[in-house]
């Protein structure tokens, strides 16, 4: 039997800004690519962020970074959407 | 006996000094409050939260910064209905703390903007515009990357149906806030944040005298 050692649960956190918001990073990217000659429709610049926590339960992990989402200040509803992906 | 202010500092706050030159002049007493300690709300009279680049703008401006013990006690602070001024970080932590509403976006021309702007007064409802006079206009300074205000339309129409709309750019937008908008405060007037920096603009040689008319 091997040891039960978890080595926790990744989770990825993709955080972008709302659509409603005018991305001027992602605005400048585009216009940077576009003169250089790439073909593209649009850019918007988010962030990522890669967590580790304890355990093997994904469903909790899940619950646990959206709360850190929603209560702990993690993104601003007013400004930004996010999304939970279990790496 | 003078007023009594406390002063927020976190790690990267820059315009701490200044800011306690600025209260000192005007005969009140200044203590620091460190981010990592909470105070008694009773102790002080005024609290300030000078600018800079808490937490190094990491993650969102001042969203890091909101979340410390010393802003715990600001919002006891703030329930008390005492007076709180936010320039610049300070303004953003406060959007971040939910004690004022909106956020602040990016300069719309992605650069970082220092340079003196022309301010009118839209009114003087609050604590930090007993000097001044609606329709007044003012020069300040202003060196942010950050201050493109933002809030939902709604947001918007109720804060300047509730004359919470503070200061306005006039002649030139420098960041693409939304209605022009430089200064807010919350609906009790008693919480006021503004991107301009009148602790920058206190004597002539300084550029402008006009940050006296806030203390």
């Amino acid at each position: 039997m091997m040891n039960e050692v978890s080595s926790g649960i990744k989770i990825g956190i993709k955080i972008m800004p709302r659509d409603v918001i005018l991305d001027t990073q992602g605005r400048a990217v585009e216009n940077s690519m576009k003169l250089n000659g790439f073909a593209l429709q649009a850019c918007r610049v988010g962030k990522f962020l890669e967590m580790t926590l304890a355990g093997n339960d994904q469903a909790q992990a899940r619950i646990s970074v959206e709360k850190m989402l929603k209560q702990g200040g993690l993104y601003n509803p007013l400004i930004e959407k996010f999304e939970i992906q279990i790496l | 006996m003078g007023l009594k202010v406390g002063i927020a500092r976190f790690l990267g706050t820059n315009c701490d000094e200044d800011v306690r030159k600025w209260v000192l002049s005007k005969s009140a007493t200044a203590d620091y409050l460190w981010y990592e300690d909470q105070f008694d709300p009773n102790a002080y009279d005024m609290v300030i939260i000078p600018g800079g680049f808490s937490y190094g703008d990491y993650l969102r401006c001042g969203a890091l910064a909101a979340l410390t013990p010393v802003m715990k006690s600001v919002r006891e602070f703030a329930k008390k209905e005492k007076p709180i001024l936010g320039i610049c970080n300070g303004f953003q932590i406060l959007c971040e703390s939910g004690l004022l509403p909106g956020a602040l976006l990016r300069n719309k021309d992605q650069r970082f903007k220092d340079q003196w702007v022309t301010l009118k007064v839209e009114q003087n409802k609050n604590h930090f515009s007993k000097k001044m006079t609606t329709g007044q206009i003012l020069k300040l300074p202003i060196a942010h990357g950050e201050g493109n205000y933002y809030a939902e339309g709604d947001t918007l129409k109720m804060m300047a149906d509730q004359n919470q709309i503070w200061l306005t750019y006039r002649q030139e937008n420098p960041n693409g806030a939304l209605m022009n908008i430089a200064g807010i405060t919350n609906e009790k007037h008693n919480i006021c944040g503004l991107m301009p920096h009148p602790e920058r603009a206190q004597t002539t040689w300084m550029g402008s005298s006009d940050g006296a008319f806030f203390l």
